[in-house]
């Protein structure tokens, strides 16, 4: 069959399939289950009323089930296998999780990530809204800040990677401290601990103009005349920033911190690519790569381990999104 | 303390358009001035350059003689109760309103005690931990009030603070700030659109018209004696009556002619607009309130009267409105003698005729289609200057 004729009978086997599902169930329901007619027509009509609302939830409701629930409990379900997925092992792929000092590093490290990335890029991305929000050329200001966002994390990597390049010809922090001091080169990303905020310098810079794009619209959406009364009030700039303007956006600040929080719990990339999780800066999600298509048991268990760290910031995240809505 | 000035006070926005065109007044200590016209007008601008939301372009304004122009609102020791009130919507009742004490590190039990006095004067003692979002549009209204009395200002400044307040309860309010001010005997700036807000609360009201003061006066002083076209089509509603009219001096008496219409000009009225002798065979713009008609009854000589056919009636229970259609040409106020009048916006139309509106007793009401005998009141006419606005006095 011809790839045309296939795509034509999809899309009608689909459209019809559902025009079918939905006048098929309503027959059924009101011609079969709860006919209306008879003694009990009038609560027979009520009860079909009752049922109608979850014919038309189910199709969605079993997609996601599909495709959302099912992965969730298989994958739950298939960390609980050794590496080869044939043998029961119970909790032992957590427990060994547990004992490994690398996964310890990665978790901790995954928690510097989540304090600081997010606090950086909220923090950098609402003063860059403030300081643009007046400026003739702000809106320039602004793409350029935006821009980053525009990049994948690869290709955001491979130009940091420049910029911290083990060499002063290349590497923009070897070349300042050349010309400054006349250091020698060092390659900054092997340097213990700090090498952590070097990478996660990165993600802000990526992150930033997100933030500062959303928070820039919550700023103008503040009434004008509290910020007047405010002055009248005797606020000085800093004051009416702090205690008016910020006050009023606190639910949109608190979206975007806790949507960069998810962002950077799915974050791999830049680890992968800069050190690929050496030299002391593994996070949980390079991590689970490392065990990925070798040991399925171990990478699924590490899956599941960031789950239920994201778990309770999205759903802190849904709660203030929906709040801001109404 | 509280004495505003107004010295020569422009407003030229970067764009050109002037919006305060040389304004010269003062506010006396203590007094209520009411700033009213129509939008755009300039009475918004002039009450924000007085708390320094916006910049002078010329002239000086003065508070208790000090220059202010350079000085910041917070240095200027004002306060402000907007239009849509501007609460903060996170801060409680009581941060609200003590929030200007806390800008100025006022002591903590200072602030409660006269946070606490100010609701008291407000009678909302029970709201203090509520959020703006959890009052109604009164007790938003009252917690502006109250956010501008704790600081004890030296001028209080209120830009249409009942605007958006429904009807009943504006009234309500417009009683309660009147008080209030009276209470607290401060100098008072206030603006509005509606003159009988701005007749009823001020102890003198300004009438501005494109960027230019038409008049200050008593409201009552407003109403009797308007200075210009424009301060007598706005005040008063319904409006002054305002056609052209041609002045006439038939045997030694003078007459006003208006289309096919004709009024003796009684004494009184000249005494009042002595300027109209100069007048003869000119034109000019005669004005006639509705409530100085009255229908004739058969004792008042033929030349007293203007006869007219009834276009329609309406009745308002305490008194009635007849209108009256004439041919005589109809002078708008607003756009005649303003700026904009300069530009040519309203070129080329046709002049309109006048409808004369006529307000009279319930009893004698007649019907459509009725041809009436109309008379006026003495001392009632009213004559300005066809090119200038200005009364011929």
């Amino acid at each position: 069959m011809s790839p045309v004729l296939q795509g034509a009978a999809t899309i009608l086997i689909g459209v019809f399939g559902c025009i079918g599902y939905f006048y098929a169930s309503n027959i059924i329901l009101d011609r079969v289950l709860f006919p209306a007619r008879g003694p009990k027509a009038g609560r027979n009509i009520n009860r079909a009323n009752q049922v109608r609302p979850w014919l038309f939830l189910f199709p969605a409701i079993f997609a996601l089930g599909l495709y959302l629930v099912y992965p969730v409990v298989g994958s739950f379900y298939r960390s609980l296998f050794d590496r080869a997925g044939d043998d029961f092992i119970g909790l032992g792929n957590y427990i060994d999780l547990i004992n490994e000092p690398t996964f310890r590093t990665a978790v901790f490290n995954n928690f510097l990530w989540i304090l600081v990335v997010p606090a950086g890029s909220t923090f950098f991305g609402l003063a860059a809204a403030q300081l643009t929000d007046r400026l003739r050329w702000g809106n320039i200001a602004k793409s350029l800040i935006f821009m980053p966002m525009a990049i994948s994390f690869v290709g955001a990597s491979l130009i940091w990677k420049f910029v911290y390049a083990n060499n002063a010809d290349i590497g923009l922090i070897n070349a300042a401290r050349e010309a400054l001091f006349g250091a020698e080169p060092l390659d900054v990303l092997q340097i213990p601990f700090w090498n952590n905020f070097f990478l996660m310098f990165i993600l802000i810079w990526i992150q930033t103009g997100f933030a500062m794009v959303i928070l820039s619209a919550a700023l103008r959406g503040i009434p004008e005349e509290t910020i007047e009364a405010a002055i009248i009030d005797g606020a000085n700039p800093f004051q009416v920033f702090f205690r008016i303007k910020v006050p009023q956006i606190m639910g949109t600040i608190v979206v975007v911190w806790t949507t960069i929080t998810i962002l950077v719990l799915k974050v791999f990339d830049i680890v992968y690519t800069m050190t690929g999780g050496n030299f002391g800066t593994q996070i949980l999600p390079s991590y689970m790569m490392g065990y990925m298509f070798r040991d399925n048991g171990r990478a699924t268990a590490v899956a599941f381990v960031i789950m239920v760290i994201v778990l309770p910031v999205m759903v802190w995240n849904i709660v203030q999104a929906r709040r801001e809505q109404r | 303390m509280g004495e505003v000035n107004f010295n020569n006070v422009v407003k030229r926005f970067d764009d050109g358009t002037v919006a305060v065109s040389d304004l010269n007044f003062s506010i006396e200590e203590g007094e209520f001035l009411v700033l009213v016209g129509p939008s755009g007008c300039g009475k918004s601008t002039s009450l924000r350059m007085v708390a320094g939301l916006e910049a002078i372009t010329g002239g000086e304004i003065t508070i208790d003689g000090e220059v202010v122009n350079g000085l910041t609102p917070r240095e200027r020791d004002i306060a402000m109760v907007f239009q849509t009130y501007a609460l903060y919507p996170h801060m409680t009742v009581e941060q609200n309103m003590g929030f200007p004490l806390r800008m100025a590190r006022v002591d903590p039990e200072e602030k409660k005690r006269r946070v606490r006095s100010a609701t008291n004067i407000l009678g909302m003692e029970n709201l203090l931990g509520r959020y703006p979002r959890e009052l109604s549009g009164g007790q938003r209204q009252r917690v502006a009030m109250g956010r501008a009395i704790v600081r004890s200002p030296r001028v209080f400044l209120m830009d249409e603070p009942l605007s958006n307040l429904d009807a009943k309860l504006r009234v309500q309010m417009r009683g309660e700030i009147a008080r209030l001010q009276r209470e607290l005997g401060t100098t008072t700036l206030y603006v509005t659109h509606d003159q009988v807000e701005a007749m009823t609360l001020g102890d003198r009201v300004a009438v501005m018209h494109d960027g230019v003061l038409q008049q200050l006066a008593p409201p009552a002083r407003l109403y009797q004696a308007p200075e210009t076209v424009f301060v007598a089509g706005f005040i008063g509603s319904p409006p002054m009556n305002l056609c052209r009219a041609t002045i006439m001096d038939e045997g030694g008496a003078l007459v006003a002619k208006f289309g096919s219409f004709a009024l003796p000009i009684d004494p009184g009225s000249i005494e009042k607009y002595p300027n109209v002798r100069e007048h003869v065979g000119r034109d000019v713009v005669l004005g006639t309130r509705p409530e100085c008609f009255f229908i004739a009854s058969g004792d008042l000589p033929e030349n007293k009267l203007v006869k007219a056919k009834v276009d329609f009636v309406e009745m308002l229970g305490a008194e009635a409105l007849i209108y009256l259609p004439t041919d005589a040409e109809q002078i708008d106020g607003s756009t005649r003698f303003g700026v904009k009048a300069k530009t040519g916006a309203n070129g080329g139309t046709e002049p309109e005729q006048l409808t004369l509106v006529a307000r009279i007793a319930p009893k004698t009401v007649p019907s459509h289609g009725e041809m009436v005998n109309i008379a006026y009141e003495e001392d009632s006419l009213h004559f300005f200057d066809i090119d200038t606005g200005r009364a011929l006095r």
